[in-house]
């Protein structure tokens, strides 16, 4: 007995992936918002990967006095040490943002480890994750930085691990919450009837299910990484011998810059950090808006219908 | 007379409900949902039965017993080997004699996954067939079983792209691709349009034909007398009514099942007949009522009922001696 | 002869889909219902039965386009679109959603939950709309104390009473009901249609009762019309439909019924339904129909009366078809 393979009304053909990329295009593309936040911090990525090519200065060339001015100086005049401000941004990206990318990356891991095995397999496992979670939560982040940045010493690395240290409550939260909600799903409950083993229950039905949920989250703990990066190089407990936004700030307060006038040494980090973390921000909500079916409306909703006009009824 | 492949003897489930912590504290007994209470049947290779009852009667749970889904007591033997106390290990194997369809097309099949994908993992996860081209092999072969030829035209789709009905046949497919012996179908139409039923039910029927034993649940007695050989109707965690599917729906013995075939609605307006719509609904499986469990509702009921809990035997007016009820007048 | 309370002409619905097409949801429906009618509206999923009674609330989104006359005691209330249509939602015309039994305010009472709409509806206010709330629960048969409690509290058929009761609290003169039984147990349904049916006759309750299930519109319903592809294929009295059948859809559908105690085989229906986002031409069941011939793909069928009250779109039922044939 054959069946005819009709297309139901309405039904789009492809595969789920390119479904999912192209439903994420179709949001995107409606906020404005999105689309600029997603050229800024490609801007600025391409900027700090083409640092060494496109810096007008090196990292370390005084090209004229402490605090010159835009005017003396364009575009954005020198620093204290007479460093150009402009090449300064861009090797200070660099370390702004890796920093930034590798604490969410160490975040997400360690996040989505913890979120996984507690929703997953529920009971007292989730009771101890849960709780676990909850301290690194309930603890203040910054202060806790401070103390561990200072006792570790000032090294990259301590910094990221520090930030994904703490940063990776949130995700846990979001993927614990997923999971658990996939768990019932029936295709996995039917899995699990056909005797398939929890790691391919996990990775084959699961994770695919969070991945994209994971993703929207990532990009806002960027922005979070990256500010936690600026507060702690500010407070001067990140890698004396790397310069970025956090600590051109820091250079700057820490040498009278204010009393000086020399706006232009404080100002353009600040913006620089403002923005991406509006990038992020904007992207990141765009994405989680465009992967969250719940936010859909309802077809109750709105009573806004249109009235139109008499058809003429055809001659059958 | 046909081999009995499952047999279930005294069945018993019970969830444990939550108490809170002032309950605990007080030392509160905890609470108990009955949801099986001892039961008890057999199903035999290429025979349908059908567990037929509303919302809380229990007929899923025993479904999900049988498949050791939930813990459970008592004896469930499959082809003569007591799987009811197995570990886990030994399980696995003996999944691939039973397998499950469930009532949601759209929920049971992965979105990410291709017809060819869901099919196969069976495969796979029970290391079937060697090599990759044996496996596909097999997996066109099942859906040619299940109808939906020719195979390429459906391999490469994804569950989205599919009909109710056709989704509902990848499952089959996925199911019957391990050659299970027995295949549990929870609801399997209930979600389809009504156009549509009759072709997935007629597949399970030709597949029943074919020696499979197929233990169905179902809300809807016409679909069970139809396509069921046998029929047994619960309440409250029990069976009180057990039969060749015709006699249980011509013939019904129990109050209950009397009830029940008198609501059913008919297709033909002028075939009128007098309805016992009982009162209320089915109590909770936590509190159940003594002595018969049906008797608080039961047009029929005195005082005897509230007292003796009838078990389930050969009925006076049935017209084989495999008409069973459980009701003292019968 | 029963005064008519509620016509509904040449009623059409489009959707705006996202690439600039619409889906023809709802294709010139015509109903005629009188008062203290009991009137089905069956269909599969995707015919555009619920489209329809949502669109004689006016429930319908922005995306919708409509146009056609809804007529209630004379007047067009579809002639000012939103502004004529709001005066008489829930006071005249009413309904009960799909899956309405779960979708109560969990934080507030029952009770609370009916006053509201009367006192949204200038209808009681306070002490009075309190009774009021009461009675109705009585109607639908649950204890009027029972107003203090909370939805959780309530079974599920009993929070489908409540749903009724709370269509009903503005007494309205029709009652729509979108698939209102088909997620209950046979029992609780049963007495959700006997409940339905005694408002019915000692309200005079219009009904309007909107499901895929055959049977359960042969129970309850004098009147039905079959709709398919968003538009009606057949309609008339519940005995003509079954016995007399004059479009091969409804023959078709009653045959996919099991019937337990006859013998007869259970039919499925080959295909599926036309995509509504395109113009269809010709009937827009020829393609799985068993009895078309080529006037069939080529022709709409006109819906055409062939009895005091029953009507049919099928080329089978025009002497012209017949003749030349």
């Amino acid at each position: 007995m054959s069946t005819v393979l009709e297309h139901e009304p309405g039904v789009e053909t492809g595969s789920s992936t390119r479904r999912l990329r192209a439903a994420i295009w179709a949001i995107l593309k409606d906020r404005p918002s999105a689309i600029v936040g997603a050229a800024v911090l490609a801007l600025f990525v391409l900027v700090a990967v083409f640092a060494p090519l496109i810096a007008p200065h090196g990292l370390h060339e005084r090209i004229g006095p402490p605090f010159g001015t835009p005017g003396a100086y364009p575009p954005l005049g020198l620093d204290d040490g007479g460093g150009d401000i402009l090449s300064l941004l861009m090797w200070g990206a660099r370390i702004s943002l890796m920093v930034g990318f590798a604490a969410s990356l160490v975040a997400i891991m360690i996040g989505g480890t913890v979120g996984v095995i507690a929703g997953y397999f529920g009971g007292v496992t989730d009771t101890v994750l849960m709780r676990i979670t909850d301290y690194f939560l309930a603890i203040p982040d910054v202060p806790l930085m401070i103390v561990v940045a200072a006792i570790w010493g000032p090294s990259l690395w301590h910094i990221v691990l520090v930030i994904g240290l703490l940063l990776w409550t949130s995700t846990a939260r979001i993927v614990r919450a997923q999971v658990k909600s996939v768990r019932e799903r029936v295709y996995v409950k039917r899995a699990r009837a056909l005797g398939a083993g929890n790691a391919r229950i996990i990775f084959r039905h699961v994770l695919p299910q969070v991945a994209p949920l994971l993703v929207a989250n990532t990009v806002l703990t960027i922005a979070v990484a990256i500010f936690d990066e600026t507060a702690l190089a500010f407070l001067g407990l990140s890698d004396p011998s790397k310069i970025s936004w956090g600590k051109m700030i820091k250079n700057a307060t820490g040498s009278a810059a204010v009393s000086a006038g020399a706006w232009w040494t404080i100002v353009p980090p600040g913006v620089c950090v403002a923005l991406v973390i509006l990038a992020c921000t904007l992207v990141g909500q765009a994405l989680e808006d465009a992967l969250n079916p719940r936010l859909r409306v309802a077809h109750l909703a709105a009573r806004g219908f249109r009235l139109l006009p008499r058809m003429l009824r055809d001659d059958k | 007379m046909t081999e009995t492949l499952l047999e279930v003897e005294d069945l018993i489930v019970r969830y444990p409900v939550h108490r809170g912590l002032m309950a605990a504290l007080r030392r509160r007994a905890r609470q108990e949902i009955h949801a099986v209470e001892g039961v008890s049947f057999s199903l035999g290779r290429g025979e349908m039965l059908a567990l037929v009852g509303e919302s809380g009667c229990g007929k899923t749970t025993t479904a999900q017993a049988v498949l050791r889904l939930v813990q459970a007591q008592g004896q469930i033997r499959l082809g003569g080997q007591d799987i009811s106390t197995v570990g886990h290990r030994e399980l696995r194997p003996l999944r691939r004699q039973v397998q499950i369809i469930y009532q949601d097309p759209y929920e049971s099949l992965d979105p990410r996954f291709r017809v060819r994908d869901a099919v196969e993992e069976p495969l796979i996860i029970h290391n079937i067939g060697g090599s990759k081209e044996e496996r596909r092999a097999l997996v066109a072969n099942t859906l040619e079983r299940v109808g939906l030829t020719p195979p390429d035209l459906f391999l490469d789709r994804y569950p989205h792209e599919l009909s109710g009905g056709q989704r509902q046949r990848v499952a089959i497919a996925a199911a019957l691709v391990l050659e299970p012996q027995l295949l549990v179908a929870d609801e399997p139409v209930s979600m389809l349009d009504v156009s549509v039923r009759a072709g997935v039910l007629s597949l399970l029927d030709e597949l029943r034909a074919s020696g499979l034993a197929i233990l169905m649940i179902t809300h809807d007695l016409s679909t069970a007398a139809h396509f069921a050989d046998r029929i047994a109707v619960m309440y409250l965690g029990r069976i009180v009514e057990e039969g060749p599917a015709r006699e249980i729906v011509q013939n019904p013995q129990h109050p209950y099942t009397k009830a029940l075939m008198s609501v059913v609605p008919k297709a033909d307006p002028l075939k009128r007949r007098r309805r016992v719509i009982l009162q209320g609904e089915t109590p909770n499986p936590i509190n159940v009522p003594t002595g018969c469990r049906f008797h608080p509702r039961c047009p029929i009921a005195v005082d005897r009922c509230s007292v003796e809990d009838p078990q389930l035997h050969p009925t006076v007016e049935g017209k084989t001696q495999e008409h069973l009820a459980a009701c003292l007048f019968t | 002869m029963s005064e008519q309370v509620l016509a509904v002409e040449d009623l059409h619905v489009w959707f705006d889909l996202p690439k600039g097409e619409r889906l023809h949801a709802v294709q010139g429906v015509d109903l005629d219902l009188e008062a203290g009618e009991r009137f089905g509206l069956v269909g599969e999923s995707g015919c555009g039965k619920t489209t329809t009674i949502l669109a004689l609330m006016g429930l319908l989104p922005s995306s919708a386009g409509v146009s056609g006359s809804i007529i209630l005691d004379g007047e067009d209330i579809l002639a000012g679109g939103e502004r004529s249509m709001r005066p008489h939602r829930w006071k005249d015309i009413a309904m009960v959603f799909q899956g309405a039994m779960n979708a109560f305010n969990p934080v507030q009472t029952v009770g609370a939950q009916l006053v509201e709409p009367m006192e949204f509806h200038g209808v009681a206010t306070g002490d009075a709309a309190k009774r009021a709330a009461g009675e109705l629960l009585e109607m639908v048969g649950i204890a009027p104390e029972r107003a203090e409690r909370y939805p959780h509290e309530f079974s599920g058929g009993m929070r489908q009473r409540a749903a009724i009761a709370m269509a009903l609290a503005c007494s309205p003169k029709v009652l729509l009901a979108d698939e209102p039984t088909t997620a209950l147990d046979v029992m609780v349904q049963a007495q959700i249609l006997d409940l339905l049916t005694r408002l019915s006759d000692e309200l005079g309750l219009t009904l309007v009762f909107v499901t895929h299930d055959l049977p359960v519109i042969a129970e309850l319903c004098s009147r039905a019309a079959v709709m398919y592809a968003g538009e009606i294929v057949e309609a008339g009295a519940m005995e003509t439909l079954y016995h007399d059948p004059r479009h091969p859809y409804t023959r078709m559908l009653f045959g996919a019924i099991p019937d337990p105690e006859g013998e007869r085989e259970v039919l499925s229906i080959p295909g599926a339904p036309p995509r509504l986002d395109r113009e269809i031409v010709g009937c827009p069941f020829a393609p799985r129909c068993d009895v078309a011939f080529e006037r069939c793909p080529v022709e709409r069928p006109a819906l055409l009366e062939l009895g005091p009250r029953h009507y049919a779109a099928c080329h089978h039922n025009d002497p012209v078809s017949t003749v030349a044939s």
